[in-house]
């Protein structure tokens, strides 16, 4: 497949040279179609969001009110202000594909901004950034302004009468700001904590009106679904999750970086075709298939299994942000958790007790394995203690932490049992000189 | 204080939002890109700016990790060690770094030159080991690259 979001051109990220290859057009055959129908396509096209949770966006987007016109007293309408929030906080572990459309496809985003905020009659979006990513924003800032003179963005766009707007904000590092009620929080200026749903976004989102957030990667997609048709869009690849996906493949493999793929491609494929296969020839000892949260995969599990919704839930885990770890054989499984663990205890927001409390005492146990000096019942209170965040927390980052905690015990148990403090008469010996 | 062209970036900044309180995370961007690091002093001033309580600037500053609130060295070096660096061998460049500055993580120079932290994922997993330098990545790292990097800074 020839690269649709990501494509081989020289430039690309220049205006004028996004225009010479047909830049734009979709924004003004959207343009020319009713909202709804621009909706309709999206919906057909099957496109399912690329920021984790695989939600079909189509769908999204018909759950945003429409206005309501001047006099009219229609049900279900509002008279609120709508906004569009584009997620481009890019945090989870192991993933840096938005990184890739900011700096080689910066129009294919905005281009898919504004066609996103026709359809759902929008007339500000924002797009949030994580902080760290200064160089990145400056680049799409630079394309930003240069829609902005060409008429792509801002008042009467390309002559159509529809109007919007498009502003960046800087995050200041915070990963629960990736979380769509976090982001909205941040965005009003506040601490970046979740908030509660139902209300969802699109009764109650930025500043108690009708919102939408969507991933970076999400919205690229947009123009290339009115390009090719929708039609044609929803072969390409899973057809339960088609399109064109950016995976990220990072660790123990011979030429990491980011790959673009029809959906449903082999994982071993994306290791050995792709990503120049494992260094050293060495063997995989275990796979992370779409970022750090999402379940840990056994190396001797993960033949035929492909990277798409299904085919990693069938497998037991999920596509996350397909941002792909490779472990090799010779890989310490309880350092890498231990790892993971402390980073979701570091981004936790605290407000939670199951999360707060929990993921320290995680990372505390998991400190034990690390240092050899655990004991045996050390693994089920580990597994205890996540099993006692998951589903108990306003937002995901609980479950987030949770996922690969009970993963690892569950397919590498031996690993742990491995790092049990060898004699017991040791812990007798330590309580009684305690006494 | 802030200079004239922050304030006037920030009064076109307020226009962009329902409520000028949006504008915190920026104003204070403004402040440490001019003071670096978030002072009491710096906070209040905010504050009284966007007309919001200090206590609420506060508890942004402290909620965001890349807002200094003590100060820092000129060259603010942070070392990715999330798991894919890790597994490409971050933390020789910790150590490496910690050699050469003799300073531990978390600590500044006594020249107040350099200061070296820890960060969690930068998103450069597939250019890992990676440190960010102020604003710079600086990628697929191996000691001899962070020795010249750190020759070339001013």
């Amino acid at each position: 497949m020839e690269p649709l979001i990501l494509p081989k051109i020289t430039d690309y990220h220049k205006i004028d040279v996004y225009e010479s290859h047909g830049g734009y057009e979709m924004l003004r055959k959207a343009l020319g179609m009713k909202p709804e129908e621009v909706t309709d396509v999206v919906k057909k096209s099957n496109l399912r969001g690329r920021g984790g949770a695989c939600f079909p966006t189509g769908l999204k987007w018909t759950f945003m009110p429409k206005s309501r016109e001047a006099g009219s007293r229609t049900a279900g309408q509002t008279e609120k202000p709508k906004y569009l929030c584009v997620n481009g906080d890019e945090s989870e572990p192991g993933t840096f594909k938005d990184r890739a459309i900011f700096e080689f496809n910066p129009h294919l985003l905005i281009e898919g901004t504004a066609i996103a905020c026709y359809a759902m009659g929008i007339t500000t979006a924002y797009l949030y950034v994580r902080g760290e990513y200064i160089r990145w924003i400056r680049m799409v800032q630079k394309a930003v302004d240069d829609a902005y003179a060409k008429g792509y963005l801002g008042e009467n766009i390309v002559g159509s009468g529809f109007s919007t707007n498009l502003y960046l904000y800087r995050g200041a590092g915070a990963y629960i700001c990736g979380e769509e009620s976090a982001l909205m929080n941040s965005l009003e200026g506040e601490r970046g904590y979740p908030r509660v749903k139902p209300p969802f976004p699109a009764q109650n989102g930025l500043w108690g009106c009708p919102t939408t957030i969507n991933n970076v990667e999400t919205i690229a997609n947009v123009p290339i679904i009115l390009r090719l048709g929708w039609e044609t869009y929803a072969k390409i690849g899973a057809p339960k999750h088609p399109g064109p996906i950016l995976v990220g493949v990072s660790g123990h493999v011979n030429k990491p970086g980011i790959y673009e793929m029809p959906t449903g491609a082999l994982l071993t494929d994306i290791i050995y075709k792709y990503a120049g296969g494992v260094s050293g020839n060495k063997k995989i000892k275990a796979v992370i298939p779409g970022g750090s949260s999402t379940m840990i995969l056994r190396g001797d599990a993960i033949e035929g299994v492909t990277m798409d919704a299904e085919g990693l839930k069938a497998a037991g885990s999920a596509v996350g942000t397909a941002g792909m770890i490779v472990m090799d054989e010779d890989t310490d499984l309880i350092k890498v958790i231990t790892r993971i663990t402390k980073f979701y205890y570091h981004e936790s927001c605290g407000q939670c007790t199951p999360c707060r409390e929990g993921t320290g005492w995680m990372f505390k146990i998991l400190k034990r394995f690390e240092n050899s000096e655990a004991r045996m019942e050390d693994i089920d209170l580990l597994l205890d203690v996540a099993n006692n965040i998951e589903g108990n927390t306003i937002c995901a980052l609980g479950d987030a932490a949770a996922w690969p905690v009970q993963s690892m015990i569950q397919r590498f148990r031996d690993e742990f049992e491995r790092r049990v403090i060898k004699s017991s008469s040791i812990l007798v010996g330590t309580t009684v000189a305690a006494h | 204080m802030l200079s004239d062209k922050s304030l006037q970036r920030i009064e076109e900044l307020k226009k962009r939002y329902q409520r000028t309180q949006s504008v915190i995370l920026e104003a204070l961007w403004l402040w440490q890109e001019e003071h670096g690091w978030i002072s009491d002093e710096g906070m209040k001033y905010v504050a009284g700016l966007l007309g919001v309580p200090p206590h609420h600037v506060y508890g942004v500053v402290s909620f965001y990790t890349m807002f200094n609130s003590k100060p820092v060295g000129r060259h603010k070096i942070e070392v990715c060690t999330n798991i894919s660096c890790m597994l490409r061998n971050s933390e020789r460049i910790v150590k490496h770094l910690e050699n050469i500055l003799h300073i531990k993580v978390g600590e500044t120079t006594p020249d107040k030159r350099y200061t070296l932290m820890e960060a969690e994922c930068l998103g450069s997993c597939g250019t890992a080991p990676m440190m960010q330098i102020g604003d710079e990545y600086h990628e697929s790292l191996d000691e001899g690259k962070v020795d010249s990097i750190l020759a070339g800074l001013r």
